[in-house]
C-alpha cells in the first residue's frame, strides 16, 4: 500500500499539472489574504463565467497542439462565423430562439475548420503557415465582404440566452451579485465530450499518436489525413461555439475584439503541461493552465495591481511556466543519460 | 530442409529510368536466418518493399508458400505472415508501452472505442511471446533503443507471422544488446519463423545468418551459405573492389607532442586520463559504450569541458571550455552523429564545406568573396571525391559516406593541426569507409595529428599507431597497434 502511494507520488511529480495546481492555489490564497474577496461566492462565479470563452478556445487549441500542429486562426474563425451569423439573423429579422444562431455558427465553423484541415491534412502544409494565412483570409472576408462594423443590437433570441442564468450569487458583505450564465453548461458538456473522445476513442488516441510520430501513425494503419481533417473541423466548431457565447454574453457583436486572444490561450494550454511539440498533455492540465491565465487577467485588481500591468504578469507566467516544463525535460534527459550506462554495465 | 516460404523470381523494378532491381532472384525457407547485404543504393530496401507489397515489381513474380503473385498489396503480404521492422520501429514515444503494442491489432479489428483492460491483455500476451519484461505503463520515449526494438518485435509477432524482415537491426545497439537480440532471433527460428535481416556489417552476417544474398547496383552478385563466405569475398561482393588492408605506419613523427592530456577527468564519466599525440600519429581510443569514450571526445573539443586536469596544445596549457577555443587552436572535431551535430542537412553541400572557415573568405567589408568561396568548394569536392553533380544540392541528398566526407572537408578547409573523430565510419558503407581511412592516413602522413574514437576494432587496428582502451572511465591499457590484435583489445575492454 505504502509503495503504491510512493509510486503514485513519484509518477505525479513528473507531470506539470500538480505544479500548476499549486501555483494556482498559492495565487488564490495570496489574493484572498490581500483582499478577502477571492473566495466570495460572487467572485468565484465571475471567474467561472470568465472561463467559458477562453476555456472553449483552449479545448480547441489543446486538440490541435496534441496532434503536433498549431492553430492561430481560431479567434478570426470564431469572429467570422459569429459575425456572419448575427448579421444574417438581423437582416432576416429573425425572432426565434438561440438555437438557429448556434447551429448556423457551428455549420460555418465546421466549414472554415475543414478549410484549415484540408490544407494541413490533405496537402500536408505546415499548420502554422496555413492558420496564419487563413486567419488573414477570415479577417479579410469579415471586413471586406461583410463590411463589418460593430453590431450593437443582436437578435432577440441571442440576447435572452446571453442574460439567462443558472443561478445568481450574492456577496453578503458587499451586496454585489453575479450571474452564472447558462452557457457554462455548454462549456461543461464540450469539456466532458472532448475528455471522453481523447481518452476512450480510437479517434482521440490517434490524435495523440499522430502528435507522437506521424510516420509511425501512418505505418500502423491510422488514417492520418482523415483524422486531421475531422479534428480541424471539430476545432472550428468549438471555436465558433465560443464565439456565439461571447457575443451573447456581451450583448453585441464586435468584429475585432476577439482577435489577438490566441497567444494567451496557447500560453495557457502550454502552461498546463501540453507539449508544444505535440503528443503529450492532458485536458485537466490544459484547463488548469487556462484558469491560471484567466485568474491573473481578472483578479490582479484584487491584489491592488493596476490592470495595465496585466500583460507583464501573464508574460512572466508564460516564461516561468514554459521554462519549468522545459527544464524538467532537460533534467529528465540528464537522469536518463546517467542511468542508462549503469544499466548496461550491470 | 524446410519448404520454401517465399520466393521472388526475376524481379525487375525501375524508378523514372533508374533500374533499382535487375533480374533479382531470392528465396527463404521457413525458420531460416538470411542476411541481405549491399551498399547504399544497391537495391536492398527496394527488394524489401517489393516483398512486403509496398512496391509493385515491373516484371517477375513472388511466391508465398507456393502461391504465385505477380502483384501483391501490403495487406496481402501481412496476411501471408510477412512483417517488416523498419529502423525507426514505427513507435509512438509519447504513448505507453501498452498502447504501442495494442494499437496495431485494435486498428486491424477496426475498433472505435478504447477498452484499457482489453489493451492490457493484448499487450501482456504480446510481450510474453519473447519473454520480454517491461513496465506496460512506461512511456516508450523513456526506454532504450534495444527495448524499443523488443516492442517492435513483440508487435510483429502478434499476427500469424512467418517472416520478419529487420532493417539494420543492430545499428544503435551495444554489444550486449546485440547478443540479446541474436538469442531472440534464435528462439524465433526454433518456432519456424524466418528472419531476413538487412545489414552491411560483416561480423553480424557471419555470426548469425545461415544464408546470404548480396546485391550491388540492383543486381544479385552472390548468394549461398554463409559458411563459404569470408571477409575478403564479402568486401569484394559488396563493392566490386579488392581491398588490401593498409596498416598505418607513422613516417614523419614530430619531436614534440602536439596535443597532451594530463590527468583529465569529468566525474561520473572518466577519471585521470593522460596521453600524448605527436604530429603524424593516429591515436585510437576504444571502449564500450559506457566507458566514457564519447564524453572524452566531447571534452577535447570543449562541448563537455573537463572538470579536472589539463589539455596542452603545442605544449601550451589551453583551457578548452567551448568549441570556439578549440577551433582557434586548430583542433577540429567530427561528431558521432554527423546528421544532427556535424552538418546542416537542408543546406547546400557548398555552404557546409565553407561554414567553419567563412571568416577567412570575406572581403574587407565582411561580405563573402564569391570567387574565393567557389575555388575553395571546387578544391575540396575534387580532393575528397565527393560524388555530387552540383555542390549547390542539399547535403541530405548524399549517401552516408559522402556526408562524412563533407564533415571532413569542412574541417580540413581550416588547416587543422589536430583532428578528433568520434565514430568516423558509423553507418558508412564499406567502399566509402575504405576511402575515408585512406584520406585519414594520407592526412596524418602530411603532419596532421589524428585521434579516432571508435568501437570498430578492425578500424582502430588498421589505422592507428597507438591504442588506448578505456574501461569504466579509466585507461585499461595502452597498446602499440603493430603488436596487438582484436582479442587482446577485447580482453581489456570487457
Amino acid at each position: 500500500m505504502k509503495s503504491t502511494t510512493a509510486l503514485f507520488i513519484k509518477k505525479i511529480s513528473k507531470r506539470n499539472e500538480p505544479y500548476v495546481f499549486l501555483v494556482l492555489l498559492g495565487l488564490c490564497i495570496l489574493i484572498e489574504i490581500r483582499s478577502g474577496q477571492f473566495f466570495s461566492s460572487n467572485n468565484l462565479v465571475d471567474i467561472a463565467s470568465a472561463l467559458i470563452v477562453p476555456g472553449l478556445f483552449a479545448i480547441g487549441a489543446f486538440l490541435v497542439i496534441i496532434s503536433g500542429g498549431i492553430d492561430v486562426s481560431f479567434p478570426a474563425l470564431a469572429s467570422l462565423s459569429v459575425y456572419a451569423t448575427t448579421k444574417y439573423l438581423l437582416d432576416i429579422n429573425y425572432q426565434g430562439g438561440v438555437w438557429a444562431a448556434i447551429l448556423m455558427a457551428l455549420a460555418i465553423g465546421a466549414l472554415l475548420g475543414a478549410f484549415n484541415g484540408i490544407f494541413i491534412g490533405y496537402f500536408k502544409l505546415p499548420a502554422l503557415i496555413v492558420t496564419l494565412g487563413s486567419s488573414s483570409v477570415f479577417r479579410g472576408i469579415m471586413q471586406g465582404a461583410l463590411n463589418s462594423r460593430q453590431l450593437t443590437i443582436i437578435p432577440q433570441g441571442m440576447r435572452n440566452w446571453g442574460t439567462s442564468s443558472l443561478f445568481i450569487a450574492r456577496n453578503p458583505v458587499s451586496g454585489l451579485t453575479s450571474r452564472m450564465p447558462v452557457a457554462f453548461v455548454v462549456f461543461l458538456v464540450v469539456l466532458l465530450f472532448v475528455f471522453f473522445l481523447m481518452r476512450y476513442t480510437m479517434f482521440g488516441r490517434s490524435i495523440y499518436a499522430i502528435g507522437g510520430s506521424e510516420l509511425s501513425a501512418h505505418s500502423s494503419g491510422f488514417n492520418v489525413v482523415r483524422t486531421k481533417i475531422i479534428m480541424y473541423t471539430m476545432v472550428g466548431m468549438i471555436a465558433s461555439l465560443a464565439g456565439v457565447i461571447r457575443v451573447c454574453m456581451m450583448q453585441q457583436a464586435h468584429p475585432t475584439n476577439m482577435l489577438g486572444m490566441e497567444m494567451n490561450i496557447i500560453a495557457g494550454v502550454v502552461l498546463g503541461g501540453t507539449a508544444i511539440t505535440g503528443g503529450r498533455g492532458t485536458l485537466l492540465g490544459c484547463m488548469l493552465g487556462t484558469l491560471l491565465i484567466v485568474i491573473v487577467e481578472n483578479s490582479l485588481i484584487l491584489l491592488g495591481i493596476p490592470t495595465s500591468w496585466k500583460s507583464v504578469f501573464t508574460g512572466a507566467l508564460i516564461i516561468i511556466g514554459t521554462g519549468v516544463s522545459s527544464y524538467q525535460v532537460i533534467l529528465m534527459n540528464r537522469i536518463k543519460k546517467k542511468n542508462n550506462p549503469n544499466k548496461e554495465a550491470a | 530442409m524446410a519448404e520454401i516460404l517465399l520466393r521472388a523470381q526475376g524481379i525487375y523494378k525501375s524508378f523514372v529510368g533508374v533500374e533499382a532491381l535487375k533480374d533479382v532472384n531470392f528465396s527463404i525457407r521457413a525458420g531460416e536466418i538470411h542476411c541481405l547485404a549491399g551498399e547504399n543504393g544497391s537495391g536492398k530496401s527496394t527488394l524489401i518493399k517489393v516483398i512486403s507489397g509496398v512496391y509493385t515489381p515491373d516484371a517477375g513474380h513472388i511466391e508465398f508458400n507456393g502461391k504465385r503473385y505477380t502483384k501483391i498489396t501490403p495487406i496481402e503480404a501481412i496476411n501471408n505472415g510477412i512483417q517488416v521492422i523498419y529502423q525507426d520501429f514505427s513507435i509512438f514515444p509519447n504513448l505507453t508501452v501498452m498502447e504501442n503494442l495494442a494499437f496495431n491489432s485494435e486498428l486491424a479489428e477496426g475498433r472505435k472505442l478504447i477498452n484499457y483492460r482489453r489493451m492490457r491483455s493484448i499487450a501482456e500476451e504480446a510481450i510474453s511471446k519473447i519473454d520480454f519484461k517491461v513496465d506496460l505503463d512506461a512511456y516508450v520515449g523513456t526506454l532504450s533503443v534495444a527495448e524499443k526494438q523488443m516492442i517492435a518485435i513483440s508487435r510483429a509477432l502478434m499476427f500469424n507471422t512467418k517472416l520478419i524482415i529487420m532493417d539494420e537491426p543492430t545499428t544503435a545497439l551495444t554489444k550486449k544488446e546485440v547478443r540479446n537480440l541474436f538469442s531472440i532471433i534464435l528462439t524465433l527460428k526454433k518456432r519456424g519463423i524466418a528472419i531476413l535481416f538487412v545489414s552491411h556489417k560483416l561480423n553480424e552476417v557471419f555470426e548469425i545468418s545461415e544464408n546470404f544474398t548480396i546485391l550491388r547496383s540492383g543486381e544479385l552478385v552472390a548468394s549461398g551459405s554463409t559458411a563459404e563466405l569470408d571477409d575478403k569475398k564479402f568486401s569484394f561482393y559488396m563493392t566490386g573492389r579488392d581491398f588490401s588492408a593498409r596498416r598505418y605506419k607513422v613516417k614523419n613523427r614530430s619531436e614534440k607532442p602536439i596535443f597532451q592530456a594530463n590527468q583529465v577527468s569529468i566525474p561520473g564519466f572518466f577519471e585521470d586520463i593522460s596521453f600524448s599525440l605527436h604530429r603524424s600519429e593516429i591515436l585510437g581510443i576504444t571502449g564500450l559504450l559506457d566507458s566514457g569514450r564519447t564524453e572524452l571526445a566531447l571534452s577535447m573539443f570543449g562541448i563537455k569541458p573537463i572538470a579536472k586536469g589539463s589539455y596542452y596544445i603545442n605544449e601550451q596549457l589551453v583551457q578548452i571550455t567551448n568549441p570556439r577555443i578549440a577551433i582557434e587552436h586548430k583542433l577540429g572535431f567530427v561528431p558521432e552523429d554527423r546528421l544532427s551535430e556535424g552538418l546542416f542537412l537542408p543546406q547546400s553541400i557548398a555552404d557546409n564545406i565553407v561554414i567553419s572557415e567563412i571568416d577567412k573568405l570575406t572581403k574587407k567589408a565582411g561580405i563573402v568573396d564569391q570567387k574565393k568561396r567557389g575555388d575553395e568548394i571546387a578544391h575540396w569536392v575534387k580532393e575528397l571525391a565527393i560524388a555530387t553533380p552540383d555542390p549547390n544540392n542539399a547535403c541530405q541528398t548524399l549517401s552516408g559516406g559522402n556526408q562524412q566526407r563533407i564533415v571532413l572537408a569542412k574541417w580540413l578547409a581550416c588547416n587543422l593541426d589536430i583532428l578528433v573523430l568520434n565514430g568516423p565510419t558509423v553507418g558508412v558503407d564499406i567502399g566509402s569507409k575504405h576511402d575515408i581511412h585512406g584520406i585519414l592516413q594520407e592526412l596524418a602522413n602530411k603532419g596532421l595529428g589524428v585521434i579516432i574514437i571508435s568501437d570498430d576494432l578492425p578500424e582502430i587496428i588498421e589505422n592507428c599507431s597507438k591504442i588506448i582502451v578505456l574501461k569504466n572511465g579509466t585507461i585499461a591499457a595502452q597498446l602499440e597497434a603493430q603488436e596487438t590484435d582484436e582479442k587482446t583489445i577485447l580482453s581489456y575492454m570487457l
